[in-house]
């Protein structure tokens, strides 16, 4: 039986609402499944589960506000489906959950298969164990259900009831307040070195407006999508700034996720992670934007997106800053920034000429990579956006 | 098509993407990503949802054009009427 426990979306959440679950008891769900919303500083978010199984139980109920690392639902996983065939059949028959402690009829009682120290601690428990879910053999009730089941019973009874509708004033909040304690902790526990490059964009540019011209304008790409691409592409060629500082310790990340920052409207920012950057197609990754941003804006993001972000980029060409130097999500290790792109005097072998030019910035965490690293990934990134054909 | 009508839809456009925004406020000239704070997608898909509507599609390289209120009317309307 595995625990399902509500999990941290960010390094600073401390608890989450649970607005509704998505599966019933007796439904199985596969990993990236979504099994439930939850309402954080981060708007409500999807949460995937990560395991292949049959859900058992929910621990808890629309409403409650749970703190992270809590139990929220116990799951059969395959595993040991397989090791234990007779167990899994009872299961949907009826959701656990829907059953209320009642005096047990006693033709019920007797049929309960039930293991001794399962009986003796139910016994201690005061618990029912007709509503109580068998793990063991034919269905059979063992000390571990009782466990699990006592739980179940104790753990809503201490939460709080549900505070009535978030309004818009109060979530601004909340986002306001989950900011300032990321960027705290980043600006007081990151030893941020900064590296700025400037970027001639005008191969880039000129590849784009020809591919453009030959698209409708539902399918054209913004350089945007350029920049995710290549930054993607320079973070496998230099993996260091790839990842995470955990626990005093650097842990670059085999896989490529670039979180992208997404303003809000009404105000704040989340950079939820677009899975598996480098080996997507500018097409793929154009729709994946769209996808994003309208999604960021509705509040209807996936767990995996708000926490597997594993280096971030922001943009603020848009509205017409030439550089920025932001500061790093952690626990990640790196931040790269644009600015706009402009008309700028440029020198190339020994000519001065007018060329769209960018500014790339490399925020790094001194922790984890040193400046020469640094260094080679904004080399790395300008030859990538030197060849955008190949991107 | 008549101008306020296919005012009607370009507004219909902006609103679409700047829900809180109050276009009646919108002066023809202002330059209209800065007036609705519109970053590149959501421009792009106000010419998305113009080309469905009215069936145009617009090359990038008269994204200027666009800039303004007047002058998406001045240039949707030609476009039409060519």
């Amino acid at each position: 039986m595995a625990e399902f426990r509500m999990p941290s979306l960010g390094a600073d959440m401390k608890k989450g609402t649970l607005v509704e679950w998505k599966v019933q008891a007796g439904d199985r769900v596969k990993r990236g499944d979504i099994i439930a919303e939850v309402e954080t500083e981060k708007g409500i978010i999807e949460i995937e589960v990560f395991m292949d199984g049959v859900v058992e139980k929910f621990l808890a109920e629309p409403g409650d506000e749970v703190p992270v690392g809590e139990v929220i639902a116990m799951i059969r996983t395959d595993e040991e489906a397989g090791t234990e065939p007779a167990a899994s059949a009872p299961e949907s028959a009826e959701p656990p959950e829907r059953q209320k402690p009642r005096p047990p009829p006693p033709e019920t009682e007797k049929r309960l298969k039930v293991s001794p120290a399962a009986r003796k601690k139910s016994a201690e428990l005061g618990l029912d164990l007709t509503g109580v879910h068998g793990s063991g053999p034919d269905g059979a009730i063992r000390l571990e259900d009782v466990q699990t089941a006592a739980a179940a019973e104790e753990a809503p009874k201490k939460r709080p009831a549900r505070q009535t509708g978030t309004e818009t004033a109060d979530f601004q909040a909340g986002m306001r307040r989950a900011i300032a304690k990321a960027m705290s902790r980043s600006n007081r526990d990151i030893p941020h070195y900064y590296l700025e490059t400037r970027i001639d964009m005008s191969r880039a540019m000129k590849w784009m407006g020809e591919e453009n011209q030959r698209r409708s304008v539902r399918d054209r790409l913004l350089s945007v999508v350029l920049l995710l691409k290549a930054t993607a592409l320079a973070l496998t060629e230099v993996p260091a700034l790839n990842g995470f500082w955990i626990e005093d310790r650097h842990q670059p990340s085999q896989t490529v996720h670039v979180g992208f920052a997404i303003a809000l409207r009404q105000g704040g920012l989340i950079a939820p992670a677009i899975h598996d950057t480098d080996r997507k197609t500018l097409d793929e990754l154009m729709a994946d934007v769209k996808d994003l941003i309208a999604r960021t804006r509705a509040g209807k993001l996936k767990s995996s997106e708000i926490t597997d972000a594993t280096a971030t980029l922001t943009n603020l060409g848009d509205l017409g800053v030439e550089t920025s130097y932001g500061l790093i999500y952690p626990p990640q290790v790196a931040l790269v920034s644009f600015g706009r792109i402009m008309d700028q005097p440029w020198v190339e072998n020994a000519m001065i000429g007018i060329r769209p030019v960018l500014s790339a910035t490399l925020s790094g965490d001194h922790r984890a990579t040193d400046g020469r690293t640094g260094a080679r990934f904004l080399n790395a990134l300008n030859l990538y956006l030197q060849e955008a054909e190949k991107l | 098509m008549k101008e306020p009508e296919l005012r009607e839809i370009i507004l219909d456009a902006l609103q679409e993407l700047a829900p809180e925004a109050d276009l009646n406020q919108l002066s023809p000239d202002e330059d209209l990503r800065k007036a609705l704070d519109i970053d590149s997608f959501d421009f792009l898909n106000v010419l998305i949802a113009l080309h469905e509507t009215l069936g145009i599609d617009i090359p990038e390289s008269d994204y200027g054009k666009l800039n303004t209120l007047s002058g998406m009317l001045g240039y949707l309307s030609e476009r039409l009427h060519r």
